[in-house]
């Protein structure tokens, strides 16, 4: 019996040398077969020589969350073969180059192993190093195709698009392809895997978060990024500088719409998004946790002088020596209440690209509506992995909200204007911006020893007022922020389970496991901060709430308690913080473990 | 606190070709020091925009955190202004300088702001040629925090408490000529005469302008020892050249000497005019400029005047290239690609 459309491939290769996109094509093609997958980038913190994973899960019931066990090892990387080799699940199978043989003890019993002599096919065929090295990979991916049954002209187009405009190249990679597929045929090699042609992917996409936050920030018209490079954000500013050269150049002159900045460190990126900002474009940067920590001031400049910003925190695992390639979501708390005195932030939490498109795009709205600085928090594995997700979509008729800006007319029309002046009741005052009135509305901008006209002082009534209306502002946030979706149209039990952003793919998985099991239970997705009165209902409606997070200190179930007042033995926190991304059965066996789950 | 000037204006007091009155580029009542060198820097930009037809609106003021950084309240009351954080002046100018590149934009810094928390923006701004100019009210202290030295604070200089500086100072005007800024200039606050041209030929300068004013703090490093203090300063201070602004609307009379006088033309015809005091300094070569600034050093002088200019060079809006609109203005038609654009996009990623 084949397992068909079902299983774990993990790739074991050594960075740096062309496995990125000989892995990539495997993947990319199984999803053109019309099957789901998930795909994971398991790297160090190096750029050459250390070994580097990348994991597909084939799921055609569709879950895209990572799960763990291996059925297929391809085991290129002599460094990390005894280990790769001992990761293998039980009945798996491991396919190698045995243009050396293994060492004895390296064998096991318990798998199948498949040895390609693909150094030798390599070094038969070619003679320079460098395309023995790449080819090399081609060749396993042609092997795979054959032995899973993967449609070689699906394989052929992906090759044609990748190599558009460099059409020369096609015809090695295709001719590496068929030496991997004629080796398997000529050795009668076979397993009992399989990927069958499929139509579950529809019009879906394969795309990195990163990417789809940059372009939500192409189209949701920012004109200036300002960023220092670090893991794993730094694709977001590329990919936005990449677009724009693309979409945002004049035809008639050439010129650019836009700036990308790369600063001198993270305090001057977030120096020079609040200047723009302050001066009325649409401006962000993005960063990981170490880059927001160096922020702080400035976060609370934004907050205090009520300037619109936007930063997108791609979290990823501790310090700079920590484990800056693997991924977690614990930069919660840190972008919540980033800085120094009373402050807290609007946080979007996207789960998949097309959230990361919406939810960028959204920031800019928000930021400039409420004046202030909106976070969008995604995490590695979203950012720096390709994930299947419906196709983005804009909407043409979509107007971008500049917020309370005052124009020149409006400014002669006033009577009076204080720029932090709370004449709506919504606690948002009306801004300027620089140039726009030769007598009026010039104002002198700090961060809170002013009055509500903007005029020096340190009065302690003035600070409180300002302070408490923006706690008026605070609560205008929470209608404006996106609310969390419910995955039920009725409550149908006393236990919930709550989750956000990439948690969600093994948190649903999980749900469907424990169902089956005969467990009823109801599930919410959280997709901002603050949170929305569906939250404070699901929680009290609800007796016991498994809350699902990829950090040690269970960061969100700390906000909830905080924000919502809610009864701290009520939310049971289930954590994983290894640095891998959370899968269903880790979240099954935790909660299981406090209370069993059965009919 | 601040205070308001009173509103009323004598209405015959003379006004400048925009129909300004000098009291129009003037803020609120400076709560600094009496005598505090920085308030004479404040009334040198508020003559010099009177004097150059400045609109007040078309300007933009930006400090960093220090007494130096508060006084943009105290001149262009009518312009935007913005006190931000300790030493981070730059970036916030750089992002605004992104979202509109129409505006003029004045960056007011202290030595303890630029020379130490803000030594990585200052060096960084100076490298990307930012369109604006850069005044560091150099005091050798930090004023606001009550007199502690500053990272330019000269190596034996004394503070009013007695101690003596241990450290070597470092050199703002000598270190941007070095980075490369396009306009370096040096002044003292008590000399309006050199410090008013300086300020007009750096706001018509096209990119990074820097000035470095000595500007005694009379409260923490105005005593007997301090090389900060009036008398040191005037005692020690020589002159490159002296110097004459000459607005480019402006027909030109004067005669000058083609040997020791020099003229420079600044990007919207404007033009500086210089009568040298030193021979072998060349305000348009670097190494000449960096040199004469050593040999004062090195005599225990404090040159001052203009030290370099170099107009050619590109600022960083024309590095980067973008549009001559500002960005600000820009709108969805300009900046949404919209939904034909994505769906050939994501028919790419299927
Ligand atoms: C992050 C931070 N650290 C410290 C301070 C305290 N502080 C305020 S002003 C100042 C020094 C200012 O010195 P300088 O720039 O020379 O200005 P001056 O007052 O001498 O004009 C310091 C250290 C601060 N405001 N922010
Ligand atoms: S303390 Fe010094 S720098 Fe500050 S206002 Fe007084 S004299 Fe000026
Ligand atoms: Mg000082």
């Amino acid at each position: 019996m084949k397992k068909t459309n079902d299983f774990v491939i993990r790739f074991a290769n050594v960075n740096g040398t062309g496995s990125a996109s000989a892995n990539f094509l495997f993947a990319k093609s199984v999803f053109r077969m019309g099957i789901p997958i998930s795909a994971k980038n398991i790297f160090p913190s190096n750029i050459q020589g250390l070994p580097t994973w990348y994991e597909v899960r084939v799921s055609e019931k569709g879950y895209l969350g990572r799960r763990s066990g291996i059925d297929l090892m391809v085991a290129v990387n002599p460094q990390s073969l005894e280990k790769d080799i001992a990761s293998v699940k039980e009945g798996g199978v491991l396919l190698y180059d045995c243009t050396k043989p293994l060492y004895e003890h390296y064998l096991r019993p318990d798998i199948r192993f498949i040895g390609i002599p693909l150094m030798k096919l390599c070094n038969e065929a070619y003679t320079d190093p460098r395309q023995r090295q790449l080819f090399k990979n081609i060749i396993y991916v042609g092997a795979l195709a054959e032995l899973l049954g993967i449609e070689f002209n699906v394989l052929e187009d992906l090759l044609a698009e990748q190599f558009a405009g460099k059409e020369k190249l096609i015809p090695y990679n295709v001719q590496a392809l068929q030496m991997g597929v004629d080796y398997v045929r000529e050795n009668n090699l076979n397993i009992a895997l399989n990927v069958e042609r499929r139509d579950l992917i529809g019009d879906k996409i394969l795309m990195e978060g990163n990417a789809a936050c940059a372009l939500g920030a192409i189209y949701g018209g920012a004109t200036m990024a300002a960023w220092y490079p670090i893991t794993p954000s730094t694709s977001v500013a590329q990919a936005f500088e990449s677009y724009a050269e693309q979409l945002r150049i004049d035809p008639v002159t050439g010129q650019k719409k836009f700036a990308v900045l790369q600063a001198e460190d993270e305090l001057a990126a977030m120096g020079m998004v609040i200047g723009a900002g302050w001066n009325g474009a649409r401006s962000f940067t993005a960063t990981s946790g170490p880059g927001v920590s160096l922020m702080n001031e400035f976060i609370g400049l934004s907050y205090f002088a009520e300037i619109p910003a936007v930063l997108i925190d791609v979290q990823r695992t501790g310090p700079s020596t920590g484990m800056p390639t693997r991924t977690q979501q614990s930069d919660l708390t840190e972008v919540a209440y980033a800085s120094h005195g009373d402050t807290k932030h609007p946080v979007l939490i996207p789960s998949n690209p097309k959230e990361c498109f919406e939810m960028t795009a959204l920031s800019f709205d928000l930021a400039e509506r409420l004046q202030t600085l909106v976070v969008v928090l995604i995490d590695l594995d979203l950012g720096m992995n390709d994930h299947v997700s419906e196709p983005l979509k804009w909407d043409d008729s979509r107007t971008y909200d500049r917020g309370k800006v005052l124009s020149a007319d409006d400014l002669d029309r006033l009577e009076k204007w204080g720029r932090y002046l709370d004449v709506d009741g919504d606690g948002i005052p009306y801004r300027t911006l620089p140039g726009t009135h030769p007598q009026k509305g010039g104002y002198f901008t700090r961060g809170t020893s002013r009055d509500e006209y903007a005029k020096y002082t340190e009065d302690g009534k003035e600070y409180k007022k300002n302070m408490d209306r923006l706690l008026v502002k605070w609560e205008t946030t929470k209608t404006l922020m996106p609310s969390a979706e419910l995955y039920q149209s009725a409550y149908q039990s006393d236990t919930g389970l709550l989750f956000f952003g990439t948690t969600a793919y093994a948190a649903t998985e999980a749900m469907e496991r424990l169902e089956a099991e005969g467990g009823q239970l109801d599930a919410i997705r959280i997709k901002s901060f603050p949170f929305g009165p569906e939250v404070e209902d699901f929680i009290r409606q609800h007796k016991q709430i498994f809350v699902i997070e990829q950090n040690r200190d269970a960061q969100m179930r700390s906000l909830l308690i905080n924000e919502l007042d809610t009864n701290p033995a009520k939310l049971i926190p289930i954590l994983n913080y290894d640095g891998m991304p959370i899968t269903a059965a880790n979240i099954v066996n935790l909660i299981q473990a406090h209370q069993p789950i059965t009919s | 606190m601040s205070f308001q000037r009173p509103l009323f204006r004598h209405p015959n007091l003379p006004k400048n070709e925009l129909g300004f009155a000098k009291a129009d580029y003037e803020g609120t009542l400076s709560t600094l020091c009496a005598g505090c060198g920085h308030d004479s820097i404040s009334a040198a930009i508020v003559q010099a925009c009177y004097e150059l037809n400045v609109e007040p609106h078309r300007v933009a003021k930006l400090s960093g955190i220090g007494c130096s950084s508060k006084t943009p309240t105290y001149f262009l009351g009518n312009s935007h202004g913005f006190n931000s954080v300790h030493g981070r002046m730059p970036s916030v100018a750089t992002g605004a300088s992104m979202a509109n590149r129409t505006l003029k934009y004045i960056g007011v810094s202290g030595d303890g702001d630029s020379a130490s928390i803000g030594m990585g923006q200052f060096v960084h701004v100076i490298r990307r040629n930012l369109n604006m100019v850069y005044i560091v009210m150099n005091n050798g202290c930090y004023g606001l925090t009550k007199g502690q030295d500053s990272a330019t604070a000269d190596v034996g200089s004394k503070s009013k408490a007695g101690s003596i500086n241990p450290f070597q100072p470092i050199d703002l005007a000598s270190m941007a000529i070095e980075l490369g800024a396009t306009f370096v200039a040096q002044s003292f606050s008590g000399d309006k005469r050199q410090l008013v041209p300086l300020i007009k030929a750096a706001m018509d300068h096209r990119g990074f302008a820097f000035i470095n004013v000595i500007s005694p703090c009379v409260t923490f490093n105005n005593n007997v020892g301090s090389t900060k203090s009036y008398d040191y300063v005037r005692d020690h201070i020589e002159a490159t050249a002296t110097i004459d602004f000459v607005p480019h609307a402006e027909e030109i009379t004067a005669q000058y000497d083609p040997g020791t006088e020099t003229e420079i033309t600044l990007h919207d015809g404007s033009l500086l005019h210089l009568k040298k005091l030193a021979n072998d300094w060349d305000p348009m070569d670097r190494i000449s400029a960096a040199s004469a600034m050593q040999k004062a050093r090195s005599k225990g002088q404090i040159l001052t005047g203009l030290l370099y200019i170099n107009e050619d060079a590109k600022n960083l809006h024309e590095t980067i290239e973008s549009v001559p609109s500002p960005l600000n203005q820009l709108d969805e038609t300009d900046l949404c690609p919209g939904s034909a654009v994505l769906d050939d996009l994501m028919m790419s990623l299927r």
